[in-house]
């Protein structure tokens, strides 16, 4: 590994918003990028601290998420509170067992796996350990990848929501639970970019 | 602004490349048909070889647009029931959530799926306009800041596949029909994954600053 040079250890800084490679500086305060104009950093701002901020609120914001239901549909009567689990238990039973599997997957594991992921990533990074870093990486990246995927059960219910406008006979409406779901998606969204992967490979094994 | 003090000359500056992902520092080379560089540390796409041009990138986004404005007019399903027929747009969707008290996922759907991709369509329109004959379009740096930034915030790709579950959900209760709207999001999901895949910092190196 030590045949492939860091940027730090020569000398240079990698501009986060359009890449270019420019000269660090000892007091690196105030610089920015020739070329885009974005303040320049050797790695992304508070990452820890923010990071650990957005996954904690995202994580607060997960429980009402999965609690709460996220929609109400009323049908000749019959009043039916739907939260996310029981929806995707209606749609394995009544419609179809593949896309019943896609919304759990996307708004239950995906979640669930970013709460983890995420927490494993600050973690081990903080303990500058030089472990399975090739995978952590690619976790990171799978992460980023798959994140907003979540997105699609609040879309669902909106979609609903629109359409069903009887009146008459039946009714969906938009309860609590999608809010905070909503929410939390964006949260986690934002946790994954303040991480700066870098830190996974700031090891101590590397430095010394 | 101690920006000359940064700047490596042009050439150096050219020639090296860091990866995103672990800050390992690459010479770069040219890329032939098809191929990826990935980095040898951590195994992320350095870059890719470009096979659309800025001509075709630019009949890319007009066609994008296109289909946007058609996929947020045309109606996305409609329902039958007795008799009766209603069918919503996208606009439909986002007002409806925002009069029933959902205000917070009206304006998440409002952005994501209208203003976030219109932003993008339209810098990256002005942007490449411009990078066609080798020119950097003014306000150049300020747009490939907003590309950078608005780039994860596009949805339009999960709002199919959410109008995909809804119309399932709803043929529970009613007669569904999916409309052309669905359709035209399903070839702005395609463009917009074209879209997705080329690095757009290129244009950096693409264009030249105009003389000071
Ligand atoms: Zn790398």
């Amino acid at each position: 590994m030590s045949s492939l040079p860091r940027a730090h250890e020569l000398g240079l800084i990698g501009c986060h918003v359009c890449g270019l490679v420019c000269r660090d500086v000892p007091d690196l305060h105030d610089a920015t990028c020739p070329r885009c104009g974005a303040a320049l950093h050797r790695r992304k701002l508070g990452s820890f601290a923010r990071t650990w901020a957005l996954l904690i609120a995202a994580f607060f914001f997960y429980i009402p998420a999965n609690v709460l239901p996220i929609m109400r549909t009323v049908s000749l009567g019959d009043v039916d509170d739907n939260t996310i689990l029981s929806g995707v238990l209606e749609l394995w039973v009544k419609g179809s067992p593949d896309l019943a599997i896609i919304v759990f997957t996307a708004s239950i594991v995906v979640p669930m796996l970013k709460f983890l992921a995420m927490s494993l990533l600050l973690i081990s990074a903080h303990r500058r350990t030089a472990w399975a870093q090739r995978q952590r990486a690619k976790l990171y990246r799978l992460v980023e990848f798959i994140g907003y995927w979540s997105m699609l059960d609040v879309f669902v219910v909106a979609l609903l929501t629109a359409l069903v406008q009887f009146g008459i006979l039946s009714l969906v409406e938009p309860l609590p639970g999608v809010v905070f779901f909503g929410l939390t998606v964006v949260l986690t969204m934002l946790a994954s970019m303040s991480f700066d992967p870098r830190l996974i490979w700031d090891s101590k094994e590397t430095h010394d | 602004m101690n920006a000359p003090q940064q700047a490596l000359n042009g050439k150096e500056a050219n020639n090296l490349m860091i990866c995103e992902h672990c800050d390992t520092v690459y010479r770069r080379r040219e890329l032939a048909r098809g191929e990826t560089a990935r980095c040898l540390r951590c195994d992320a796409v350095l870059e890719r070889h470009q096979r659309i041009g800025t001509n075709g990138m630019l009949a890319l986004v007009l066609t994008a647009m296109v289909v946007f404005i058609q996929a947020n007019i045309w109606p996305i399903v409609t329902l039958g029931l007795n008799g009766q027929e209603i069918s919503t747009t996208l606009w439909g969707t986002i007002i409806m959530m925002w009069n029933d008290h959902s205000q917070v996922v009206s304006i998440l759907a409002a952005a994501t799926l209208f203003f976030f991709p219109l932003a993008k369509m339209l810098t990256l329109g002005w942007v490449l306009f411009f990078a066609r004959r080798g020119e950097r379009a003014p306000g150049f740096a300020t747009a490939m800041t907003i590309l950078h930034y608005v780039g994860p915030w596009t949805m339009n790709e999960v709002f199919v596949l959410g109008a995909l579950v809804a119309i399932v959900k709803a043929h529970v209760y009613f007669d569904v029909l999916p409309n052309p709207g669905i359709f035209a999001y399903a070839v702005l999901m395609l463009l917009i994954t074209i879209f997705a895949s080329v690095d757009m910092r290129r244009l950096w190196d693409l264009t030249e600053a105009p003389p000071a």
